[in-house]
Parts: structure tokens; C-alpha cells; sequence
């Protein structure tokens, strides 16, 4: 634990949290079985911006969504949704997880999965009524799937499940949203409608942070870039931020030692025994 | 291959059924055995109806554990924790002699029921957290934590039982009886405590309903949400462990898993929808448990967990081969219809491409006229059929008025043939050149990957490749079919 020890000097500088902003992140180290992942994550974002993250496989993007929404636990820093803590900020945060993270065989119709986006306001036990099943179909047919809210989620193409999702996150009606790879391996009509949904939100003044993997598309879909390798590269607007040299740095093999160094922690902690 | 295993799968369970009767005809401690031998109408519907005083608790207590095991089984297959229903039941077991020997130690009834759950309901659960603890600390994976988990466990209690019944003399003690069920020492009391569970059982499915649809389906997600996965996941579990103690004096514990299991997955052949699912799983269950315990009553010597699991299994096999949703057979059918409508649709499409090669130009109207004969080696030439097929292929399709045979192998379009043939001509080209403009694929590769879509292009992509193509500048007659893209006739 002692490699950890920046996390009491996290906590004393944590006074920099302004409540204006949707998202900020100090000095945040995630881990898995003590593997540092992405390591001094420092962010704070503007508000009603479309920000996307990129950077190669293995650079940490869904680790640092999965983090800030406390699914996986930090190893040291702070995270703040306006402010507060995220489990006081919860109905401020949407989600989309990735596609492949659940079984598309599961025996619900798109109806009911874009429904579960109302069970946080719902409470226990109360049942789905009218009024979340009418905010469902109003998600649905905002991604245009209006016709499809009663087929079972299998016979949904790729693109179209990957539409469901983005309902779902719709009808959750938050501020700030966290979309892990919506983009990834989908139709063209679908690219096109998680677009204008993207548009859409930043126009009623939503926050949203993509993981995104296609660097063509960044400049024409997002304000705002984070280059994440392992730990923030650049981060800025696309205009500024978005250029060979980051893009270079953020590719380019330049972290080998921070990587070793992450394997040296991981040995040391499984006793030095496993080689990887 | 498919005729093959379904002969091999009749032919296990027809093994099954009647070997059981051989193999437990020695041990049968089991069997809700009633006393006579042939067995009168009147009695058997006493027995069904739960007239019958002597049966009558056992085939109630059968039922209901059917059913709830069915009821909180689906969501347990659909959180993907089948197999930790089976470590749990096995880990049970040390919790028979242990209470058994610490009750008898302790001056009391040894078999004094209560007791008898505690104990089994505490290892049932020591056990589950092991095999969580194994897979959260160390680096070995959860289905092999399981398997040492309910293998050690099941030893253990092995060995513990032979303590217990040395230490209190002979095997006098019956403690065997919770390894493979005992329906026939069902009482009243039991009974009661079966539907005890089951009903807190389907409060619990009822309340928690939206709250196990989301932790089965995206847990995750439902963790960003705040909801407390992990206290859903144990609530269910705690209701999984209360049927399962329940249970295993009826069907046992090696085989109480089944009552989870087959009839979930039963259920799942039937329907798309969760609700709908877990009511038929439930069925199934009850129903399994019903018939059983019957059986079991109506042969002698036969034991009622081992039947309960057997009718279970008949009903899974029934499903997964007639049911509507995901069967075999439903699947077989419409992969067969499909096959025979794509074949009719490349007839014609012979037909009218040979037709096309007589006539000058795109001159459709004297269509009539000219209609090409053909006659069958002619026909065998465009495609790779076999005579047999297409023989068959040109009778139906005769039947369907869309080809007309004119005596002596010899055969041409009729003009309702004509019109559907165009149409899939058409179809087929305007892929063909969509490929070839916007997918860059060569022109002598289109025909065959044409040939797969054409069958399936609905009216609403038509219109949006008549767009497309237009976009692109390539003429798209309004109704008539387009000239050839790649210039060759089929199949050359």
C-alpha cells in the first residue's frame, strides 16, 4: 500500500472541485488486482460539451467511465459529478455501458430494456406504469425505433441494439452522460442517429463523454478530446489539443516504462511469483 | 446428423426409464411406494387429485417444490448462476451429520427437522462464499472454484455421515435419505413448510421483479443506478437456499439442482418474454412435481426425485424440439421454407433470363410470344441442380401456376410466372450494381453474391437501391428489369 501513499496528498488538495463543472477527476489511480491501468488522472469538464476519449486498446477509456461510476474501485483520488460525490449525484448521470457487456438472447423486448432507465426514479418494488412505459417509447423513437419496442432484443440488428442502449441512457433524462464506444461497430444509420442524438443533447445543454474509436470522426463530433494513454495526454478542444504530436504521443510506443513499471507492481503484489 | 442424435437422446432416456426400474428395484428407499400392486382406476384418480390420505402431502409437497424451484430457477439461469445452485446443495451436506451429531450430543432428537435445516443451511452458505472468495482472491476462475468447492464439501459430508452413523449405530439413522431424496417420509408438517417457501418464493418474484429483470440482464448497469447488486444477488440466492432445504428431503441433494435448471430452460423454448417465462417455468415445475410423485406412488419401489427429474427432462426435450421460440423443429421448418422459396425464385429467374436472350433489347411487351421453351437438360445446364430436384422443383411450380409444362420434359413461363420472375430479375440486378458502384466489388463476383440477397430484399431497401443507384447515375427503368451487369448468362 505503500506505493499508494500519493492517496492522503489527494485528499488534502481536494479542495478543487467547483460545482459549475459536470465531472471533475483528481489525481484518480485505477487498478486492477493492483495493476495500475491509468494512473494520476487529472480533469475537470466544461459543461454542455460533446467530449470524446481516445487512444489505443488497453489505454484505460472504459476503465476511467467504469471508475467515475464506481463500478470498479479507485486505487487513490476523487471524483466529483457537480461538485458532490457521485452517489449523491446519481439521477445527474447516464450510462451507456458497451454492447457486448450483456446477452442480446436475454427474453425482453427493447421496451423493457429502454424501461430500465426509469428504475433509479421508480424505487423498489413499484412496477413499470404508463407513464415510464410512454417515456420509453418516446426514447425509442427518438433513436428511431418506434417500431421496434416490442421485438424481443435478439432479433434487433447490432446497430439497432446499440440504439437501445442509447434510449435507455435517454430516458434515465440526465446531465451529464458517459457512453462507452456507442460507436463501435454499427450501421451507417445508426452512426447517423447517435449523432443527432449527440447534437440534440449538447443543444438542451447536456454534457456527454464518449469513449470513441474512430480519430477520423473526432474533430466533426466533439468539442472537446481527451487523448487517454495510460494517463492523460491532452486534453482540451479538438481545434487545439487534436494534433500529430498528441496523437503521436498518445500512439506512438513511448510508455513502455510506465507499463513496466505497472507489471514490476503487479508482480510485487502477487508475491513476485507470476510472470507475465 | 440431427435424426442421429435425437435417436441417440430417445435411446438414453429410453435406457433411463426403464433401466431405473432395475437399478433401484435393490435400494428404493425413495419410492412413495403404496401398498398394492395393481392399482385400480379409482385409485389413481384419488392419487392425482390428492385424495388419496397416504400420498396425498407427498404429491402436494411435490407440486409446490416443482414450482418454486421453476419460479426462482429462471432467474437463477438467467444470472448465469446455474452451476452455483448445484455447488450449493452439495455443500449441504456436512450439514446433516453435523447437526444430527451436535443435536444427539446435546441430548435432543437428532432428527429434529429445524435443526436438520440450520445445519444445511449453514454450509450451504459457507459454501457459496467460498466459492466467491476463491474466485475473488486468488486467480482461479469461478467454474473451477465451484467444482472444488462442491466436491470437497460433498466429501467431507460423506465422510462425516459414516461418522455420525457409526457413532449412533448402524444406518438406522436414515440420514442417507437427504444424498437421494426421500419423498415417501413426507408429513404434513414438511408440506407446510414447502409452501411456506413457495410463497415466499413468489412474494419475493413479485416485489423483486423489476429488480431481478435488471440485475440478470445488465447488472452493471443497474449498479450505476445505485441499486445494490450484491444484496439482490444474495436476496436471491437466500430464496434459492430456503427451496433447496425444502427440497432436499424430497429429490436430494445431488439432484435438487435439476428442479432449477430443466425447467427454465425448458420454459425458454417457449416464449420471448421474462414474465411469461417464469409463469411456464413454474408450470413446468409443478407439473413435473405432480406426475413424479404419481409415478412414483404407482410403481413400487420407484424413487420420486429421480422420476420428478426424468418427466422434468421429457418436457425439456419436448420443448427444445416443439416450441415456438427458439425450437428445433420451428427453426427446421422455416429454414426449409425459406430453402424452397429461394430455389422456385432461381427457376424462374432461369427461365427468364434464357427468354431475355431471344428477345431484342428490353422488349418485354411481346413477352408472350416469345416465351422460351425449355426443356429439362436444357434448364440443367444454368444452374448446378440435379435432375431429381428439379423435376420435383418444375412440378411444384407448375402446381403454383407460375411454369407450364408443355409435354415430353419440356417447359415455359406462364405470364403470372413471367411477372414474379421479373421481379426477382430485377432485384437481383439492382444488387448487382449496387455491389459493383458502391461496394467495388468485381463484376464477375456479383452474380453469386446477388444470388443469396435477392431472395431477401424487401420493398422498403428496393426503393432505397433505386435511390442510391440513381444517385449514382446509373439508370434504373421504373418497372422493367435493368440489362445485365456482368453480360454473361447465369451459372457460366
Amino acid at each position: 500500500m505503500g506505493l499508494f501513499s500519493r492517496k492522503r496528498i489527494g485528499q488534502v488538495l481536494s479542495n478543487e472541485h467547483p460545482v459549475s463543472s459536470p465531472l471533475t477527476i483528481h489525481d484518480m489511480t485505477v487498478a486492477y488486482h493492483r495493476k495500475p491501468v491509468i494512473w494520476d488522472i487529472d480533469l475537470t469538464l466544461p459543461e454542455g460539451h460533446l467530449i470524446g476519449i481516445v487512444g489505443p486498446n488497453g489505454a484505460g477509456k472504459s476503465t476511467l467511465i467504469k471508475a467515475c461510476l464506481e463500478l470498479i474501485p479507485k486505487a487513490s483520488g476523487e471524483v466529483k459529478i457537480y461538485g458532490k460525490p457521485y452517489a449523491k449525484q446519481r439521477d445527474l448521470v447516464g450510462y451507456v455501458p458497451q454492447r457486448e457487456s450483456v446477452d442480446w438472447d436475454f427474453p425482453v423486448s427493447a421496451l423493457d430494456v429502454v424501461a430500465m432507465g426509469t428504475y433509479a426514479k421508480l424505487g423498489w418494488c413499484k412496477p413499470v406504469g404508463k407513464k415510464q412505459r410512454r417515456a420509453a417509447i418516446e426514447a425509442l423513437d427518438q433513436v428511431g425505433l418506434a417500431d421496434f419496442a416490442h421485438r424481443q432484443i435478439s432479433q434487433l440488428s447490432g446497430g439497432q441494439q446499440q440504439r437501445v442502449f442509447l434510449a435507455r441512457a435517454l430516458v434515465q433524462d440526465a446531465e451529464l452522460y458517459f457512453m462507452d464506444e456507442p460507436f463501435a461497430a454499427v450501421d451507417a444509420a445508426t452512426e447517423k442517429a447517435i449523432v443527432d442524438i449527440l447534437k440534440e443533447l449538447k443543444r438542451r445543454g447536456k454534457t456527454v463523454l464518449v469513449v470513441h474509436h474512430d480519430l477520423q470522426t473526432v474533430p466533426e463530433y466533439f468539442d472537446d478530446v481527451i487523448l487517454l494513454n495510460m494517463r492523460v495526454v491532452a486534453f482540451g478542444p479538438t481545434s487545439e489539443v487534436f494534433t500529430k504530436e498528441n496523437l503521436q504521443k498518445t500512439y506512438g510506443g513511448k510508455l513502455t516504462l510506465l507499463d513496466e513499471a505497472a507489471q514490476a507492481m503487479f508482480r510485487v503484489s502477487q508475491g513476485g511469483r507470476k510472470d507475465e | 446428423m440431427n435424426k442421429m442424435r435425437l435417436f441417440a437422446h430417445l435411446c438414453l432416456f429410453a435406457s433411463v426409464l426403464f433401466g431405473g426400474q432395475v437399478l433401484y428395484a435393490g435400494g428404493g428407499h425413495g419410492s412413495v411406494s403404496h401398498p398394492e400392486d395393481n392399482m385400480s382406476w379409482g385409485e389413481i384418480f384419488e392419487l392425482v387429485f390428492f385424495l388419496d390420505l397416504m400420498t396425498r402431502w407427498v404429491i402436494l409437497s411435490t407440486t409446490f417444490l416443482g414450482f418454486a424451484a421453476g419460479l426462482i430457477g429462471s432467474f437463477l439461469l438467467l444470472r448465469k448462476r446455474s452451476l452455483m445452485g448445484d455447488a450449493l446443495s452439495h455443500a449441504m451436506l456436512p450439514g446433516v451429520p453435523i447437526a444430527f451429531i451436535v443435536m444427539v450430543a446435546m441430548g435432543g432428537d437428532g432428527k429434529w427437522m429445524p435443526g436438520l435445516m440450520l445445519g444445511v443451511t449453514v454450509f450451504g452458505l459457507l459454501g457459496v462464499m467460498m466459492v466467491m472468495a476463491i474466485n475473488r482472491y486468488t486467480r482461479i476462475k469461478m467454474d473451477a472454484a465451484m467444482g472444488i468447492v462442491l466436491s470437497v464439501f460433498f466429501g467431507f459430508g460423506l465422510g462425516l455421515m459414516k461418522v455420525a452413523e457409526k457413532l449412533i449405530g448402524g444406518e438406522k439413522t436414515g440420514l442417507r435419505h437427504y444424498i437421494y431424496g426421500s419423498a415417501a417420509t413426507i408429513r404434513f408438517e414438511d408440506c407446510i413448510s414447502i409452501m411456506v417457501v413457495s410463497l415466499i418464493a413468489v412474494l419475493s418474484c413479485i416485489l423483486f421483479y423489476k429488480e431481478f429483470k435488471l440485475l440478470c440482464f445488465d447488472a452493471s448497469f443497474g449498479r450505476s443506478q445505485g441499486w445494490p447488486t450484491g444484496l439482490l444477488d444474495l436476496l436471491m440466492l437466500l430464496v434459492v437456499t430456503l427451496v433447496t432445504v425444502v427440497g432436499l428431503q424430497t429429490v436430494g441433494i445431488i439432484l435438487v439442482i435439476a428442479l432449477f435448471v430443466i425447467p427454465a430452460a425448458a420454459a425458454r423454448f417457449w416464449t420471448h418474454t421474462l414474465w411469461k417465462m417464469v409463469i411456464i417455468a413454474s408450470g413446468i415445475g409443478a407439473f413435473s412435481g405432480w406426475i413424479g410423485s404419481i409415478v412414483s406412488a404407482m410403481a413400487e419401489r420407484m424413487p420420486a426425485g429421480a422420476i420428478i427429474v426424468i418427466v422434468a427432462s421429457i418436457v425439456f426435450l419436448l420443448s427444445m424440439f416443439f416450441g415456438p421460440a427458439k425450437g428445433v423443429l420451428i427453426r427446421t421448418l422455416m429454414k426449409r421454407r425459406l430453402n424452397r422459396q429461394v430455389a422456385r425464385q432461381h427457376l424462374l429467374r432461369a427461365f427468364f433470363e434464357h427468354t431475355e436472350l431471344n428477345l431484342d433489347g428490353n422488349d418485354t411487351e411481346a413477352f408472350g410470344a416469345k416465351a422460351t421453351e425449355l426443356s429439362i437438360d436444357e434448364l440443367l445446364k444454368s444452374r448446378s441442380w440435379n435432375r431429381s430436384s428439379l423435376k420435383k422443383l418444375l412440378r411444384v411450380s407448375a402446381v403454383a401456376g407460375t411454369v407450364a409444362e408443355l409435354g415430353g420434359d419440356v417447359f415455359r413461363l406462364t405470364e403470372a410466372g413471367f411477372v414474379e420472375a421479373e421481379r426477382h430479375v430485377r432485384n437481383h440486378r439492382l444488387w448487382e450494381m449496387y455491389l459493383i458502384t458502391h461496394a467495388d466489388i468485381a463484376a464477375n463476383h456479383v452474380d453469386r453474391d446477388a444470388d443469396m440477397v435477392e431472395h431477401i430484399l424487401g420493398e422498403q431497401l428496393v426503393r432505397r437501391l433505386e435511390i442510391l443507384l440513381e444517385a449514382e447515375g446509373v439508370s434504373v427503368p421504373r418497372g422493367g428489369v435493368p440489362k445485365n451487369p456482368h453480360g454473361a448468362l447465369i451459372g457460366s
